[in-house]
C-alpha cells in the first residue's frame, strides 16, 4: 500500500570490523595443501568462522591442480569469503562460485597461527587411590594416570600420556599409546613384568637389572627404552 | 543381623575349607552361634571335614530351589551345640546356584546366627562369585608361594570391584590369613616371607597358621582342628584369628609346637 512512506522507518544498522584471513597458496598446491593441513592439525578449530580471503596472484591459468582448490579449501571448513587476483575467466576455475572479494581492505601484516592454543584440552590425569589387582586392567587412552597403591602381578595400566605409580610396579604398564614418545613410567619399586611407551616395550628380563627393586623412571631414547634411578 | 564372611583364595588347595571349619568352631567355642555353608557345589568337602558327611539330607541347591526349607537342610554339629552346617550337593553343578536363590538362603542364616560364614570353591567362576556376593568381610587363604598370591591379588580385586558392597560403593572387610607357613623353610628362603606376602596383598593379617600334621589329623577324623586339638599350634593360631574376627586386639604370633621334655625323650627313644 502507499499509505507508508518509504523512510518512515528505518532499519537498524551499525558497523563491525573483521579481520579477513588472506591465504595465497604456491606451487605446487599439493604441497601447499600439506602445510596447511598440518597447520590445522596442530591449532584445531583455527579457521572456524573466520572469513578467508584467498589470493590467486601466483597462481597461473595453467598451474595443477588449480581447479580442486576452492572444494579443497572449503572441505577443510575454511570459508572463503571472497578472490582476489586470479582471472576467473580461466577453463580451470570455471566451476568454482566466485564470491567477489570485498573492496577496500588494508593489509595488516602476517597472522600466525597460534602454536597449540586451540589444540583440544588437556587430557585430565586419572588418579587411582588404591592398589590394581591382578588381572584388573586401567585404560586411560588420552592423560597421564597416577596409582596411589601398587600395581600387582598380572595387572595392567595403560595410558596415552604418562604412567606414575607410587607403590611398586609389579605388573604391566603401558605408556603413551596414542602416539606419545614424551610420555614416561615412574615408580616406587620396579619389579615389572612388561613397560611399554610408544609400542617400544621390555620384558622383564630386558630390563636394566641395577633398577630392579628400586624408584624408577623409564623413557625413551630414540627408539631405546631407557631406565633411570629415580633419586 | 549377622556377619556374613566368606572364606576365599582364588587358588585351590590352600586350606579354605579347613580354614572355614575351624574359624567357624573357634567363634562358636567362644559362644557365637555360627552356620557354615559350604558352596562347592559338585566338589562338597566340608560336610566331611566336619564329620557330617552320614548326615546329610537335604542341601543349599535344595533349599534354593524350594524342596526343603533351611530347617531340614541345616546340620547341627554334635560337639559344640551353636555350630551349625548347611552342606552343598554334590549331584549338581555351580549352575544350580542362582543370585536370588543365594540372596535369599542368605538373607534368611543371617536372621537365625551371629555368623554365616561361606566356604568359596576355588577358582574365580560363578561358585566364587555367589560365595562372596553377598559378604560384609572376607578372609583370603593365602600360602606363602608366589602363584597362591598372586591369585589371592586377583580375588581381592574382585571383592573390591563384583560384590553387592562394592557396587554400593562401600568398602568391604578384608584379612588375610597365611595357612601352611613353616618357619624353617622361610628361615632358609625356600618360601616367601610373611613381610612379602603382606607387602605384595596390603590387607591387614588376620593370622599366621603355622603347618603342621594336626591339620590333616583332624580332617581325617572329620573333626575341625580347633575342636579335635585345641591345644595343637594351628588350633591356636586359629582360635586367635577367630578372637580377631571377634573385634579383639591380639598381637600375630607364630604359634609353635610346644616340645615337653617328655616329647624329646620320647622321639628320641623313637629314632
Amino acid at each position: 500500500m502507499s499509505g507508508t512512506h518509504p523512510n518512515s522507518s528505518r532499519i537498524r544498522m551499525s558497523g563491525r570490523s573483521f579481520l579477513a584471513l588472506t591465504l595465497t597458496p604456491e606451487t605446487p598446491l599439493v604441497d601447499w595443501l600439506a602445510a596447511l593441513d598440518h597447520q590445522i592439525q596442530r591449532a584445531v578449530g583455527f579457521f572456524a568462522g573466520k572469513p578467508v580471503i584467498l589470493d590467486l596472484s601466483l597462481m597461473r591459468a595453467d598451474t595443477p591442480d588449480l581447479p580442486h582448490l576452492l572444494p579443497a579449501l572449503q572441505e577443510r571448513g575454511i570459508r572463503v569469503l571472497g578472490i582476489e587476483g586470479g582471472d576467473r575467466s580461466w577453463p580451470a576455475v570455471a566451476d568454482w562460485a566466485w564470491p567477489e572479494s570485498p573492496m577496500g581492505g588494508r593489509a595488516s601484516g602476517p597472522v600466525s597461527i597460534p602454536e597449540g592454543e586451540k589444540t583440544p584440552t588437556l587430557a585430565p590425569t586419572l588418579v587411582v587411590e588404591e592398589s590394581v589387582r591382578s588381572g584388573q586392567h586401567i585404560i586411560w587412552p588420552d592423560g597421564d594416570v597416577v596409582i596411589l597403591g601398587a600395581v600387582s602381578s598380572g595387572a595392567e595400566v595403560t595410558a596415552g600420556g604418562s604412567v606414575h605409580i607410587y607403590g611398586a610396579l609389579r605388573g604391566r604398564a603401558i605408556a603413551g599409546i596414542g602416539g606419545n614418545a614424551d610420555s614416561r613410567i615412574f615408580t616406587r619399586n620396579l619389579a615389572a613384568e612388561l613397560v611399554a611407551i610408544d609400542g617400544f616395550y621390555a620384558t622383564a628380563e630386558e630390563m636394566d637389572a641395577k633398577c630392579t627393586g628400586k624408584p624408577t623412571q623409564v623413557m625413551l631414547a630414540g627408539e631405546t627404552l631407557v631406565f633411570k634411578p629415580l633419586l | 543381623m549377622a556377619k556374613v564372611l566368606v572364606v576365599t583364595s582364588g587358588k585351590g588347595g590352600v586350606g579354605k575349607t579347613t580354614t572355614t571349619a575351624a574359624l567357624g568352631a573357634a567363634l562358636a567355642r567362644a559362644g557365637q552361634s555360627v552356620v557354615l555353608v559350604d558352596f562347592d557345589v559338585g566338589l562338597r568337602n566340608l560336610d566331611l571335614v566336619m564329620g557330617a558327611e552320614r548326615r546329610v539330607v537335604f542341601d543349599l541347591i535344595n533349599v534354593i530351589q524350594g524342596d526343603a526349607n533351611l530347617a531340614q537342610a541345616l546340620i547341627k554339629d554334635k560337639r559344640v551345640d551353636t555350630l551349625s552346617l548347611l552342606p552343598a550337593s554334590q549331584t549338581r553343578d555351580k549352575d544350580a546356584l542362582t543370585p536370588e536363590g543365594v540372596a535369599k538362603v542368605i538373607a534368611d542364616l543371617s536372621k537365625k546366627f551371629d555368623w554365616v560364614i561361606c566356604d568359596s570353591p576355588a577358582g574365580i567362576e560363578r561358585g566364587a562369585q555367589m560365595a562372596m556376593h553377598h559378604a560384609d568381610m572376607a578372609v583370603i587363604v593365602t600360602n606363602p608361594e608366589v602363584s597362591s598370591v598372586r591369585d589371592s591379588d586377583r580375588i581381592i580385586g574382585m571383592l573390591d570391584s563384583t560384590t553387592e558392597k562394592a557396587k554400593a560403593g562401600e568398602k568391604m572387610e578384608k584379612f588375610l590369613l597365611i595357612t601352611r607357613y613353616d618357619p624353617q623353610r622361610a628361615a632358609r628362603g625356600d618360601m616367601l616371607g610373611t613381610d612379602d606376602v603382606l607387602e605384595i596383598l596390603s590387607i591387614p593379617l588376620l593370622g599366621i597358621i603355622p603347618e603342621s600334621p594336626d591339620v590333616l589329623k583332624a580332617s581325617n577324623v572329620g573333626a575341625p582342628v580347633t575342636i579335635a586339638e585345641p591345644d595343637s599350634a594351628p588350633a591356636r593360631a586359629y582360635t586367635e584369628a577367630a578372637r580377631r574376627l571377634m573385634g579383639e586386639k591380639v598381637e600375630v604370633t607364630i604359634p609353635t609346637e610346644r616340645k615337653g621334655l617328655f616329647d624329646w625323650l620320647f622321639k628320641r627313644r623313637v629314632a
